[in-house]
C-alpha cells in the first residue's frame, strides 16, 4: 500500500490528462493563424471567429441550436418533473413499466432510435423543422430529468407533505411552498443535462436536419467530413465556454441553495 | 459538480428515503388520487416520438421492400455483415475492458483522497462528461492525424508515425476516453460506500492485501462494475459518431452500416434489420445485467453497506 500510492497517483494524473486533453487542445487551436489544422498552433488570429459569426451557415446553425436546445429544456423538465412526481408516489406494476419507458431512451441505440424518427419524420413532413428536433431532443433528455428529480423525492421525508396539508395547504400550495424547494437541487441538475443532451446531439439530428435548418453539432459533423477549415475549431470553443458557464453557475447556484439551508 | 451528484447519487438516495413511505389508507392517499395524470404527458410524448418510430423502424425491416424475412436472412446469410456484426463487438469489448482497467484504480483514487484531490479528480472526469461529443471526436481527429501531436510525440521517442486516425486503435482511444465517465461515475458511487472497515478486517485477521483485494473490495465493489461495464459497452455497440469520424470506411462498425444502408442507399429494410439485431443485442444485454445486479445486490446488504 506504502509504495502503492505514488504509482496510484502518477496514474490518476496520467488518466487524468487524457480524460482533457482533447478539449484542451481546441481552445488554442481556435486562434490559430494557419488554414489547417496544426496543434500547438505557429501564429495566431481572430480569424476563425470573424469567419464563425460571419457566415450565416455558422452563426444560424449556432441560434437553432440554442433555440431547441431551451425549448427542449423548458419541455422536458416540466414534463419530466410532473412524471417523476408521478412516478414516486404511485406504486405497481404500472409504475415498473412507465418508468422503464421513461428510462429506455438512455439504452436504446441512438442509431436506431434515429433512422425510426426519420421514417416518421419523412411521413410527418417534419424533417428539417423546429418542432421535430424539440421532441426528437425532449425524447433524450426526459431521463435525464426524471432520475434527479425522482432521485430528491425519493429522498426527502413525504411526511412534510402531509404536515403541510394538515396545516390547510391546498394541493398546490403544497407543492410550491413544500415539494418544489426541497426537489429544486435535482430539477435544477434535470434542466441543465437536458440543455446540454440536446446542445450536443448529433446522431439523430443527422438525420432530421434539411440543409435549411441545422443544429451546431451538425454544421460541424459535416464540416469536420469535409475539410479541415479551422472554423470548426472556433466553434468548439463556443460550445466548451458555453457549457463550462452553463455548468458553473448551475453547481454555484446549488451551493448557495445548499448553504443558504 | 453538485449538480453532477444528483445523477450519481441517484441509486443510493433510496436508501434513506424508504422510511418515508407513507402507510396505505392514511391521509396521503386521498390526497395522491392520480398519479397517472403527472406522468400521462411524459408517456404521450414518448409512444409518439420514441416508441412508434422504433416500432416503424421494427416493421419496415419486415416489409420493405417485400413482406417477410428476407431483411434478416440477407443479414446472417452475408459473411461481409457477420464480420461487421463480429467487429462491433470485439472493437465494444475492447473499450470496455480498457475503460474498466483505467477507471476502477482511479475511481478508487477518489475515494482514498482528501477533500481536494476528491476535486480534481472529480472535476477532471467531468470536463469530458461536459464536452460536447462532436467537440471530443473532433479533437482526437486531431490529435490522432499522421502528422498530429501524438505521432510526433511517437516519432521524438523512436517509435515513427503509427497510423492512427483511419483505424480501428484510433476508434478505441477515441471512444474509450469518450465513455469512460459512464464506468467512472457507477463505480465511483458504489466505491464510496463500501466501509473500509472491513477490508482492515480482513488484514488484522492475515490476509495478505491482494487477498484482502480480491476477496472482500472487489466483490463489494461489483455492483458497480457490473452497471458501469454494461452502460459502456451498450453505448460502444451502437456509437456512430466517433467510429464514423476516426475509423475507416473499410472497418465499420454496424451503426455506420445502418447509416449508410438508410441514408446513402434508402434500403430502408436491411437497415432496420440491422437496427433490430443492434437492439435486440443491446436489450438481451441490459438483462442479463439486471439479473446479475439482482444477484450481486443482497451480497452487497450483507456485507454491511450503511
Amino acid at each position: 500500500m506504502r509504495l502503492g500510492r505514488p504509482v496510484l497517483w502518477v496514474f490518476c494524473g496520467l488518466v487524468g490528462f487524457w480524460l482533457v486533453a482533447p478539449a484542451l487542445i481546441v481552445l488554442p487551436l481556435s486562434f490559430t493563424g494557419q488554414a489547417s489544422l496544426v496543434f500547438p498552433p505557429r501564429s495566431w488570429s481572430l480569424r476563425w471567429y470573424a469567419n464563425f459569426f460571419g457566415d450565416p451557415a455558422w452563426i444560424g446553425a449556432f441560434w437553432t441550436s440554442i433555440q431547441v436546445a431551451v425549448l427542449v429544456t423548458v419541455v422536458s423538465t416540466v414534463i419530466g418533473t410532473a412524471a417523476a412526481i408521478g412516478l414516486t408516489q404511485g406504486r405497481g406494476r404500472a409504475v415498473v413499466a412507465a418508468n422503464a419507458l421513461i428510462l429506455s431512451p438512455m439504452i436504446v441505440p441512438g442509431i436506431v432510435f434515429a433512422i425510426g424518427s426519420y421514417a416518421t419524420f419523412l411521413a410527418l413532413r417534419m424533417v428539417g423543422s423546429l418542432g421535430g428536433f424539440v421532441m426528437a431532443h425532449t425524447v433524450l433528455a426526459l431521463p435525464f430529468v426524471v432520475i434527479p428529480v425522482a432521485a430528491r423525492l425519493r429522498g426527502f421525508d413525504r411526511r412534510l407533505e402531509l404536515a403541510s396539508a394538515s396545516l390547510g395547504a391546498g394541493r398546490w400550495a403544497t407543492f410550491r411552498q413544500v415539494t418544489l424547494p426541497l426537489v429544486a437541487p435535482g430539477v435544477l441538475a434535470g434542466a441543465l443535462f437536458a440543455f446540454v443532451t440536446s446542445f450536443d446531439e448529433v446522431v439523430v439530428s443527422l438525420f432530421i436536419q434539411s440543409p435549411y435548418l441545422q443544429t451546431l453539432p451538425v454544421k460541424m459533423y459535416s464540416s469536420v467530413s469535409r475539410d479541415t477549415d479551422p472554423t470548426i475549431a472556433a466553434a468548439a470553443s463556443m460550445i466548451i465556454v458555453l457549457t463550462t458557464v452553463l455548468v458553473l453557475v448551475a453547481s454555484y447556484v446549488t451551493v448557495r441553495r445548499s448553504r443558504a439551508r | 459538480m453538485a449538480v453532477l451528484d444528483e445523477l450519481t447519487s441517484a441509486g443510493g438516495a433510496g436508501r434513506g428515503g424508504a422510511v418515508a413511505v407513507a402507510e396505505p389508507g392514511t391521509a396521503a392517499d386521498r390526497r395522491r388520487t392520480r398519479p397517472g395524470l403527472l406522468v400521462a404527458p411524459a408517456l404521450i410524448l414518448l409512444l409518439a416520438f420514441f416508441v412508434y418510430p422504433v416500432l416503424t423502424m421494427v416493421w419496415r425491416s419486415l416489409t420493405d421492400p417485400t413482406p417477410g424475412l428476407g431483411n434478416f436472412v440477407w443479414f446472417f446469410t452475408e459473411p461481409a455483415n457477420l464480420r461487421v456484426l463480429a467487429r462491433t463487438f470485439t472493437t465494444s469489448l475492447w473499450v470496455t475492458v480498457i475503460a474498466l482497467l483505467l477507471s476502477y484504480p482511479y475511481a478508487y483514487a477518489m475515494t482514498a483522497v482528501g477533500r481536494r484531490g476528491k476535486a480534481v479528480l472529480t472535476l477532471l472526469v467531468l470536463v469530458p462528461f461536459w464536452t460536447s461529443l462532436m467537440v471530443r471526436t473532433f479533437a482526437w481527429q486531431v490529435l490522432l492525424q499522421d502528422t498530429g501531436v501524438v505521432n510526433r510525440v511517437l516519432g521524438s521517442v523512436g517509435l515513427g508515425p503509427l497510423a492512427l486516425i483511419r483505424t480501428e486503435t484510433g476508434v478505441i482511444i477515441g471512444m474509450t476516453q469518450v465513455l469512460m465517465p459512464f464506468l467512472v461515475l457507477p463505480l465511483y458511487a458504489v466505491m464510496s460506500g463500501i466501509d473500509l472497515r472491513l477490508v482492515r478486517a480482513a488484514r488484522s485477521l492475515g490476509a495478505r492485501p491482494l487477498i484482502a483485494f480480491t476477496r472482500v473490495y472487489l466483490p463489494l465493489s461489483m455492483p458497480g462494475v457490473v452497471a458501469g461495464t454494461l452502460m459502456v459497452f451498450i453505448l460502444s455497440l451502437g456509437f456512430y459518431i466517433t467510429p464514423a469520424l476516426l475509423g475507416s470506411p473499410t472497418d465499420a462498425l454496424i451503426s455506420q452500416q445502418i447509416f449508410t444502408q438508410v441514408s446513402g442507399l434508402l434500403r430502408w429494410g436491411r437497415g432496420g434489420a440491422m437496427g433490430v439485431v443492434l437492439l435486440v443485442a443491446t436489450l438481451v444485454l441490459v438483462g442479463l445485467v439486471a439479473l446479475a445486479l439482482r444477484r450481486t445486490t443482497p451480497g452487497q446488504r450483507a456485507g454491511g453497506a450503511p
